[in-house]
């Protein structure tokens, strides 16, 4: 298989609307949690999430009439409008702008979602049901759908190559990334736009994943202790919404153009727990045999890797039987590990978790930094693993191992090297 | 401007995302003001919810222009 490489990245998230903001407000320990404000939470157990901040673009706002026109935005869910706006970032960021037709066909997109439009979902079925069928707009559809958000990048750059889209819950976005890869790497294009995309923070959303026992309900009156993964005191997620988009490139292509080179897509393993549908299952097995395949893939042993983006969500039952997984592929090269979970500054993305994680990953290669787990106090088990608590730290970082595990059973790991 | 003509004007420059000036009786949805069929659909279906008016397909596909939505809602609403 060719080698492919990261050319370009764009990011939408709860800290900025953009990488290198989003970049340096994690390194310096800031949380996006917030009180919900966009919709009633009297009667919902979390009323705490890490919205995107909008506003008129300054200062890392997110302002969506700079990446949509407005006649657009109405008729699609958010996780569009995010998906379009990381993409164009990662886009001009490649500096690969197709305009031959020989150009645009052999650029692709695969961009996927955990959940698609659901708030656009709940409310059309409001309309449906007060008003009837003839006011359902014949935006709902298309608004909606999941593979959509790769529609629309396609549609605004004219990427005629692979149309993909990817649905794994919360590995969403690793799997797309992978999935892309292994896509440039077997020849169907040179270069491929890939990411996730959410926007589930509404009333079904936050309803849902409180049902399902999944989000932190203890914090509601300090939402930026919420999220605290590994630490004693943690009672389950906080959600996120935004989007990242990597372009992903064939080494030779990318170096036939002089394109800048952020890190090589060494590895991509894949496992299914065949357990629970959303319990994770105990041993960890799932995700040991998903990280270990990622690290066959690279070519490379355990010992190699210096700093795994885990996926660490603050769940009282995930975050241990992680940490164990790791430390069961480390074994003794734990003790020069670093690993921390984002998730404590940018809550759970869902489908776009692994994306921007996978980016985050990317940039602790480049500045050869690896962020902190904000929230950790008191650790909930020991280990020889370096959680990088509280505070960002210097270190080398050549091999990144970036985590995702999602509903259903479904695990996928990233390895990213240091660009040779 | 007759009111009925003002409120069908305001629901086309919010709808299709175009310049008040443009929207005048003669223009076609498609041809002049970038309408897709999907953009058509919910036009009328806009126009219904306004005028609380019901508009059947076989009507529907004969406002083609902005002086035909407005004939066809006057006639409409004062029925």
């Amino acid at each position: 298989m060719r080698r492919v490489v990261v050319t370009g990245l764009g990011m939408v998230s709860p800290l900025a609307c953009g990488v290198e903001l989003s970049w340096s407000r994690l390194l310096a320990g800031q949380s996006g949690a917030r009180r919900i404000e966009r919709f009633d939470v009297s009667d919902l157990a979390c009323k705490i999430a890490m919205p995107v901040p909008r506003g008129g673009g300054d200062n890392g706002s997110f302002n969506p009439d700079q990446w949509m026109e407005p006649k657009e935005q109405r008729k699609i869910d958010d996780f569009i409008l995010y998906a379009v706006a990381a993409a164009e970032q990662a886009l001009v960021d490649a500096g690969w702008k197709p305009s031959t037709y020989e150009e645009q066909i052999k650029t692709g997109v695969l961009i996927g979602s955990g959940i698609g439009g659901l708030g656009g979902i709940a409310e059309t079925a409001i309309v449906l049901k007060e008003k009837g069928p003839r006011r359902v707009s014949p935006f709902f559809i298309p608004g909606r759908l999941i593979n959509l958000a790769g529609g629309y990048v396609s549609i605004q750059h004219g990427l005629k190559g692979p149309n993909h889209s990817v649905v794994t819950a919360c590995s969403t976005g690793t799997h797309a990334i992978g999935d892309a890869g292994r896509l440039v790497a077997l020849e169907d294009a040179e270069v491929m736009v890939a990411g996730g995309a959410e926007s589930a923070i509404n009333r079904i959303g936050i309803a849902g994943f409180a049902a399902c026992r999944a989000l932190s309900t203890n914090f509601n009156d300090r939402p930026k202790q919420a999220s605290r993964p590994y630490d004693r005191d943690r009672d389950g997620f906080v959600m996120g919404e935004g989007a990242g988009c990597v372009v992903l490139e064939a080494y030779e292509h990318a170096r036939a153009r002089g394109a800048k080179i952020y890190a090589e897509l060494a590895g991509y393993g894949m496992s299914g727990d065949a357990y629970h549908i959303t319990a994770p299952q105990e041993s960890g097995d799932g995700a040991c045999r998903a990280m270990a395949a990622a690290i066959k893939r690279a070519g490379i042993s355990p010992a190699d890797i210096d700093y795994i983006n885990a996926h660490g969500t603050s769940t009282p039952l995930g975050d241990e039987i992680e940490i164990r997984a790791v430390e069961r592929i480390a074994g003794n090269s734990g003790r020069s590990l670093s690993m921390s979970s984002t998730k404590s500054a940018i809550g759970h993305l869902l489908g776009a978790a692994g994306a921007v994680e996978a980016i985050f990953s990317i940039l602790a290669i480049r500045d050869q930094i690896v962020p902190p787990t904000l929230n950790l106090d008191h650790p909930s088990v020991a280990t020889e693993i370096d959680l990088v608590p509280h505070k960002a730290r210097k270190r080398e970082v050549e091999f990144v191992l970036s985590n995702s595990f999602g509903f259903g059973g479904t695990n996928a790991c990233l390895v990213f090297q240091r660009p040779q | 401007m007759s009111d009925v003509a003002e409120r069908v004007k305001k629901i086309v420059v919010e709808h299709l995302g175009v310049d008040a000036d443009k929207v005048i009786d003669s223009a076609n949805f498609m041809e002049d003001l970038g309408a897709d069929s999907l953009d058509t659909v919910e036009l009328v279906m806009a126009f219904e919810e306004e005028f609380g008016v019901e508009i059947p397909d076989d009507a529907a596909e004969t406002i083609v222009t902005v002086g035909d939505a407005i004939k066809f809602l006057e006639k409409a609403s004062a029925a």
